[in-house]
């Protein structure tokens, strides 16, 4: 008699422990919820703050004007060439981190050994504890300095070290590509060896070409586009070789074994299977490395210049910009926060734009992925 | 660091401290560095004084002192016509103490041939019509335009002494967030001009002559150096004899005072003759 009375619950007992669970699940969705809330209350917040701005001013002049006189008597607040700054920024540090860092991790997870990669990532993945501001401070001493001295020198350098390989590299897998399949063996790799002198001595001819006219320019001013995208850069590069190699690895051993089963060598079963298995995870790096890039702020702002011009032409990054992030930065000191001057108000319509961007980059990258992973799995 | 910690210290020990044992400044980033100096010096030889400085602004002081919320403005302009009017209207009697000088001389790099420039010249570099070193007597170099940000007083003045209301700041103009890394831009770019306050010239810079006249303390005082200005601390009415704001912009005619207005870089008030 006495285990039943354990097991069947008075109705008071089962109304108590009804009410903790509830109590239970409620604290637990509260402590989760902070976490959601906190991003509702940003974007409320920056929203508010953002409002006054544009019921006062409209959106025209501060999306397509170039004018961009806070200071001045009227204030001019046109951001389009601080939006052109922050694009060209972010666009040029993407487009010198991603192959690299695909390159690398592609390296790392397929071809370098177990034991090389386990030193290997925690290295590269130290690149991202290095505060932004020593980031910055390298740029400006290091830099700046060394572009201004001798900018075409440094320019033409750095160009033949990356395009060299790259563009062998290149000249190999097209001719390799092009050359026609129906041909006897002899004949095949007679073709295949003329496509790729052809090729390599067109691009040896483009890198000759590009290396002098790089090598003849000269640098104003050392504090520049070109140097803060350098550093965004190579600041976006540990996440997206980390998040990179994490996607690869997770392409799974089977379609690995799979691949050679049937009889691919390692180049095709990298660039045929394995590359797109993990392309939404390589493509949700690139994402944070985006993000990384343009969100970072104490770089742009020691290294960029500053200057609020959309460079000519427009792809010249060898001119001084000035980025959103950096504006914010610079102007917050002293926008007078307690009289809430048009000055203080543009600066959250910028932060809410750059806000939304990332919302945006956001949902693309998980929309990427939950694509990629039903088409996976054969849906 | 220090002026917090001993505020919150003096906070806490003051619960009973009578009210003109405290004094409230608010304004210009420029002449807060002053301020707060002073304010350190000042508590430590009268412990028990609780004096809190706040930098929002030249306008915001002007604002903070038409309002009553501080007790003394921090302003490194005269008060505009406007303020003054609204002063009236409100029955605050500003009264101006000058408690320093400040200079901005304009920096090239030490390689720069050019000696001097006019105010004209000047007004041409940064609105952008000059953009070649050799348009005012230099080598074959473009120009890069270094100022300070948009929102420091060392801008406004540049701006209000050179460029005058209607002129706007070239676009190309590189900015940079303070003094330091002004003459930092300067020193490793041939090209650069810049300007920043006179405490920053150093032998890795070159202060350029403007208007023949090169700037230093002395041509700063007697006004002839163009671009200078009187820092100014503010106060409703003259303050009484022997009260504390009396007492802390005196300050600025002790030679304690005057050594810590040359420490930051500003040129002292000359002594009373």
């Amino acid at each position: 008699m006495r285990t039943s009375e354990h097991i069947i619950l008075s109705a008071g007992e089962k109304a108590r422990r009804k009410a903790f669970g509830l109590l239970g699940r409620a604290f637990l969705f509260t402590v989760t919820s902070v976490a959601a809330m906190a991003v509702l209350a940003i974007l409320f917040f920056i929203a508010r703050d953002a409002w006054p701005f544009f019921s006062d001013r409209g959106v025209g002049d501060f999306f397509f004007s170039k004018a961009w006189y806070p200071a001045h008597q009227p204030p001019q607040f046109g951001a389009a060439a601080i939006f052109a700054g922050s694009l060209l920024v972010t666009g040029a540090a993407v487009v010198l981190a991603v192959p690299p860092g695909v390159f690398a991790a592609l390296c790392m997870s397929d071809i370098l050994p177990f034991n090389v990669r386990q030193v290997l990532k925690p290295v590269i993945e130290m690149l991202a504890a290095i505060p932004s501001v020593a980031y910055g401070f390298f740029a400006l001493v290091v830099l700046a300095p060394l572009l201004q001295e001798s900018g075409g020198r440094v320019l033409a350098a750095a160009w033949w070290v990356l395009a060299l390989p790259a563009l062998f590299l290149a000249s190999v897998v097209a001719a390799d590509l092009l050359t026609p399949g129906r041909l006897s063996h002899a004949a095949h790799r007679l073709a295949r060896t003329l496509l790729t002198l052809c090729f390599l001595s067109l691009s040896l001819a483009l890198l000759a070409h590009v290396g002098r006219v790089l090598g003849g320019l000269q640098v104003a001013s050392g504090v520049n586009a070109l140097t803060a995208s350098v550093i965004l850069g190579v600041m976006a590069l540990p996440t997206i070789v980390s998040v990179s190699e994490d996607a690869l690895q997770a392409a799974g051993r089977e379609l690995r074994e799979g691949s050679y089963a049937l009889g691919a060598t390692r180049a095709e079963t990298l660039v045929k299977v394995v590359f797109p298995a993990a392309l939404s995870g390589v493509f949700s790096a690139v994402l944070l490395g985006v993000m990384r890039a343009l969100g970072e702020t104490m770089v742009v702002w020691m290294a960029s210049g500053n200057a609020a011009q959309i460079p000519k032409p427009w792809y010249n990054l060898l001119q001084p910009v000035r980025t959103l992030t950096a504006t914010i930065a610079g102007d917050m000191g002293e926008a007078d926060q307690m009289t809430g001057s048009a000055h203080y108000h543009v600066l959250f319509a910028m932060g809410l734009c750059l806000l939304l961007f990332s919302f945006t980059c956001n949902l693309a990258g998980e929309w990427i992925v939950t694509r990629q992973r039903k088409r996976l799995r054969g849906g | 660091m220090r002026v917090s910690l001993l505020v919150a210290g003096l906070v806490a020990g003051c619960a009973v401290a009578q009210a003109q044992d405290k004094l409230v400044l608010d304004g210009s980033t420029t002449v807060g560095p002053i301020a707060k100096a002073f304010a350190e010096s000042y508590m430590r030889q009268n412990p028990g004084v609780n004096i809190t400085v706040s930098e929002s602004g030249s306008g915001n002081g002007a604002k903070a002192l038409l309002n009553g919320t501080c007790d003394i403005a921090d302003l490194s302009r005269d008060l505009k016509d406007t303020e003054r009017k609204a002063m009236a209207e409100k029955g605050v009697k500003p009264v101006a103490h000058v408690v320093a000088y400040d200079a901005l001389p304009v920096l090239v790099h030490p390689s720069n041939k050019v000696k001097g420039l006019t105010i004209d010249q000047l007004r041409g570099i940064f609105t952008g019509k000059i953009k070649n070193w050799s348009e005012v007597g230099g080598s074959d170099l473009a120009i890069v335009v270094i100022s300070r940000d948009t929102n420091s007083g060392t801008f406004e003045t540049f701006k209000d002494m050179v460029l005058g209301h209607e002129a706007k700041i070239v676009e190309s103009a590189e900015y940079t967030g303070s003094n330091g890394g002004i003459r930092q831009r300067v020193q490793m770019t041939k090209g650069a001009i810049g300007y920043a306050g006179l405490g920053f010239v150093d032998k890795s810079v070159k202060a350029l002559e403007v208007n023949g006249i090169a700037p230093s303390a002395e041509t700063a005082l007697d006004k002839s150096y163009p671009i200078a200005r009187p820092l100014f601390m503010f106060t409703n009415g003259e303050p009484a004899a022997e009260s504390l704001a009396a007492k802390f912009i005196g300050m600025s005619r002790t030679e304690k005072g005057r050594e810590i207005i040359e420490e930051i870089g500003f040129v002292p008030v000359p002594a009373k003759k």
